[in-house]
């Protein structure tokens, strides 16, 4: 059992945890993920590592509310305790001190990921631009967090709700046209599949070699199932073991979208399940 | 009848049938297809053993079960005693009555079997275990303590073993297992209809009293390394019993299409996480009307039968040699032939075709014909030029094998690894290049058997036990 130490609400939809796991806080590292379980019924998620303390043994996760599991986890307290949580998973962010400022972008819940990454960056030595974007100012956090990772932060909204208006691709582009292509030796992006591509797709007319954090669907996360492959530069990778991250101009994104709707009508199945098994509008909560 | 070892008793020809769910019926369901023997039968059936001296059926144990003398302890009625004589070679003999294929090994040896049908010598091993399930199972004696650690990496039959062995020597057992229970195969793989999981934690729970500490969701490699467990961890040895997990892709075009499984992930979702009871449990499984699964092993049946039970219309095995050479135990072909399915032999896809959103249509596929037999002695398929054609199907579960997980291997210092990537080991003792470091089970053999990877973990421990005392 995984004790909830801290909970924090972001938004009604985005929550963060601080979770005792004192073996993964020993030996994970930026880039890495978690899989955890909420009871004895439930399915394995997998989560990344968003931050961790060594000395307390806690793991930080942020998460967004997409369907059943996420949505059954937002409505645990502290105090409460999940049942299994393994890791760490997947193999960690490459760090090394790079000729350039790096820029890192964090779309949506996606800044949680990005941020342990940004950090090791920063203390190995560079330069570090970060581009932190959500929908609006309301869904935006840990912007400070960010700020302290980083060594310049950029912040945009959507809906230019807060201070400013534009995707995080508009801004990465005045960033890439400000400092020039050449001068940029890697651009690392982490959000929802549609927002990485979008960024893949404006690196690649720049050339500007860039990584993205693929968030395939996954059963174990050792490298067993086969469940979270995705074709990369045309070879089959399993996302688990080889990643989670990849180059994204090799990524074939139309099968991982494909890949990442297989079960779609089955998650509506188990949403609608959840939110009402006693007919009294608990909200799954009985 | 001039044999003339044929003994004066009247001999019943045949084994005792075991009791089974009727076929159509349980095509549908996920309880246990062999109900066992009643205690009636099981003396009967006790009874058609010779006692013979020689004690060929033992031989064809790979752990060398006492089987004539648990037998007799069975007709006499004492089924305590038979199960304790069994225990003394089979640390898990609930699951080996279950899944060994006896036809190719103990019972392919009995004398009986020479004329008549052999003594059901699984059938019995699996009552006494049952028997003492029922009524309880006695923790053995464990030697005083020796203050050494053994850490086993893997819970599969191999370790699970390997920790009961040594925990039974007085030495301090950590498991560490991946996912979040103990087992491996036994869990995941193995689907409950053949094996219910109820029975395997039982075993597991044997182990926990004999004072085996389990760490389930602990990945070695990850977490920790085998160096780590070793230089920090204050571990004397360490028994790798990681089995064979990583599943092989036939590598044809359109293997990722939505609707494409390797066995592993349709096995894991259905037993491990019981998406057979989806919505109520949230892991879930998408299924087709028709299902083709790639391969002809015991893996292979497993998918087949499984996606019958998960609701598909029809399930196909898709085979590219004949019947004769079909890898799986016969049994297992037939309840599979029993409950409906279909075989497309000498048949292989050469590429899988998907509709405009990626989903599955069907299979492009070649016939084959048997030619020369090759270095196995089995007959060489042939693909026959010309024969493509299309078979329709929406789901396809790829059962054509698994090779060894890397985690480990890749992260131990030192430690001498094949060609495929199986841990070398010395099959007389389990000792690997690394000094103080043994593994045994599927990761050094490859994908073998529940009996071999135990036979494995109880040669290991012995060896361990050895190896510490010296230390
Ligand atoms: C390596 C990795 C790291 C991740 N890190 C985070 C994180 O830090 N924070 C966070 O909020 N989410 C993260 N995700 C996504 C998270 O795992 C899914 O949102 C979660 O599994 C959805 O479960 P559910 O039952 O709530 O939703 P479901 O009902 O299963 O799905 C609802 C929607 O989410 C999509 N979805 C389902 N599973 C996944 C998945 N594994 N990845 C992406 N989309 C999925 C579905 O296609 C569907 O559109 C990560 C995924 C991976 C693979
Ligand atoms: C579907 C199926 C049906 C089968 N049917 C039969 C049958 O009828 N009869 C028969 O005799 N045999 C059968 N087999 C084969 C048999 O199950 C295996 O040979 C046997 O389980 C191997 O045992 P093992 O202990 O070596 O490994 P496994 O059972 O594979 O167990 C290995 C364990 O190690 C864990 N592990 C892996 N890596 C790590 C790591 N890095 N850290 C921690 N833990 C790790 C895994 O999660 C797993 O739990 C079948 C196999 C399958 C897949
Ligand atoms: S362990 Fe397997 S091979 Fe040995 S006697 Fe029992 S069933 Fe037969
Ligand atoms: S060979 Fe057959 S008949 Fe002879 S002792 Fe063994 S089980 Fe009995
Ligand atoms: S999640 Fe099973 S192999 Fe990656």
């Amino acid at each position: 059992m995984y004790k909830i130490l801290e909970k924090e609400v972001f938004s009604p939809i985005i929550k963060q945890f601080v979770i005792e796991a004192p073996k993964v806080a020993k030996s994970c590292k930026a880039g890495q993920f978690i899989i955890l379980r909420i009871n004895e019924e439930g399915e394995r998620i997998p989560l990344t590592i968003a931050d961790y303390d060594r000395e307390k043994g806690t793991i930080t996760i942020v998460f967004q509310e997409v369907g059943k599991s996420t949505t059954q986890l937002g409505q645990m307290e502290a105090g409460d305790t999940i049942k299994d949580f393994v890791g760490p998973l997947g193999e960690p962010s490459h760090i090394e001190k790079f000729d350039g400022p790096v820029v890192v972008v964090g779309g949506g819940v996606g800044v949680a990921p990005v941020h342990p990454i940004a950090r090791s960056l920063k203390e190995a030595g560079n330069h570090v631009i970060g581009i932190i974007g959500a929908r609006n100012g309301d869904l935006l956090f840990w912007e400070g967090k960010m700020r302290e990772a980083c060594s310049e932060l950029l912040v945009t909204t959507d809906d230019g709700s807060y201070v400013r208006k534009g995707f995080v691709t508009d801004v990465l582009k005045e960033v890439i046209e400000k400092h020039g292509k050449e001068n940029i030796p890697l651009v690392l992006a982490i959000g929802p599949q549609p927002m990485m591509r979008a960024v893949s797709n404006l690196t690649k007319e720049y050339d500007l070699k860039t990584i993205v954090s693929l968030n395939a669907l996954m059963v174990d996360g050792t490298g067993m199932c086969g469940c979270c492959r995705v074709s990369v530069g045309g070879t089959t990778k399993f996302v688990c073991v080889d990643g989670p991250e990849f180059d994204a101009h090799a990524v074939d994104w139309l099968e991982l979208g494909r890949r990442g709707g297989i079960f779609r009508q089955e998650e509506q199945q188990a949403m609608e399940h959840h939110q009402c098994k006693c007919g009294s509008g608990c909200g799954g909560a009985k | 009848m001039t044999d003339e070892k044929k003994p004066k008793k009247e001999i019943k020809p045949t084994k005792n049938p075991m009791p089974a769910q009727d076929p159509m019926e349980r095509a549908r369901n996920f309880n246990e297809v062999a109900l066992g023997y009643s205690e009636a039968t099981v003396i009967d059936e006790a009874k058609r053993c010779l006692q013979c001296k020689k004690e060929p059926c033992r031989q064809g144990c790979p752990v060398e079960v006492e089987i004539p003398s648990f037998i007799k302890l069975v007709a006499e009625g004492d089924f305590a005693g038979a199960i304790a004589r069994i225990k003394n070679k089979n640390a898990l003999p609930a699951v080996c009555g279950r899944v060994c294929p006896q036809e190719a090994q103990c019972e392919k040896y009995c004398t009986l079997g020479k004329k008549y049908e052999p003594v059901g010598i699984g059938r019995i091993e699996r009552f006494c275990a049952d028997w003492e399930l029922a009524h309880g199972v006695k923790t053995p004696e464990v030697a005083p303590a020796t203050g050494k650690k053994v850490a086993i990496v893997g819970s599969g039959p191999a370790g699970l073993t390997c920790a009961a062995d040594l925990a039974k020597k007085g030495h301090k057992v950590t498991v560490f297992e991946a996912l979040h229970v103990a087992g491996g195969v036994l869990m995941y793989g193995i689907p409950e209809f053949r094996l219910p999981k109820a029975v395997v934690q039982a075993e597991v729970q044997n182990l926990r009293n004999l004072g085996v500490e389990i760490d389930v969701n602990s990945v070695v490699g990850k977490f920790t390394t085998v160096d780590e467990l070793m230089e920090d961890g204050g571990f004397d040895a360490v028994f790798i019993g990681t089995g064979a997990g990583l599943p092989y892709f036939m590598n044809i075009p359109g293997e990722n299409s939505c609707g494409v499984y390797s066995a592993n992930e349709f096995l894991t979702r259905t037993n491990l996480m019981k998406a057979y009871k989806f919505p109520d449990c949230d892991t879930p499984i998408k299924l087709g009307r028709k299902v083709a699964v790639l391969g002809g092993g015991n893996v292979a049946m497993d998918a087949a039968r499984t996606a019958l039970r998960l609701g598909a219309e029809e399930s196909w095995i898709v085979y590219r040699r004949s019947h004769e050479e079909l890898p799986a135990r016969k049994e297992e072909a037939e309840h599979a032939e029993e409950e409906g399915v279909k075989f497309a032999l000498l048949t292989s896809p050469v590429e899988i075709i998907s509709n405009e959103d990626g989903w599955v249509t069907g299979m492009k596929c070649i016939k084959y014909e048997l030619g020369e037999p090759d270095a196995s002695g089995r007959r060489r398929p042939v693909a026959i030029e010309g024969s493509e054609y299309l078979m329709e199907v929406d789901t396809v579960v790829v059962a054509i094998g698994q090779g060894p997980n890397p985690l480990v291997p890749r992260t131990t210092k030192g430690l001498e690894l094949t060609k495929k990537g199986n841990i070398v080991a010395d099959p007389e003792t389990g000792a690997t290049s690394k000094p103080g470091v043994f593994a045994g089970g599927d990761v050094v053999t490859g994908a073998a058997t529940v009996i071999l990877a135990m036979g494995a973990g109880r040669t290991a421990a012995n060896s361990i036990h050895e190896y510490l005392s010296n230390k």
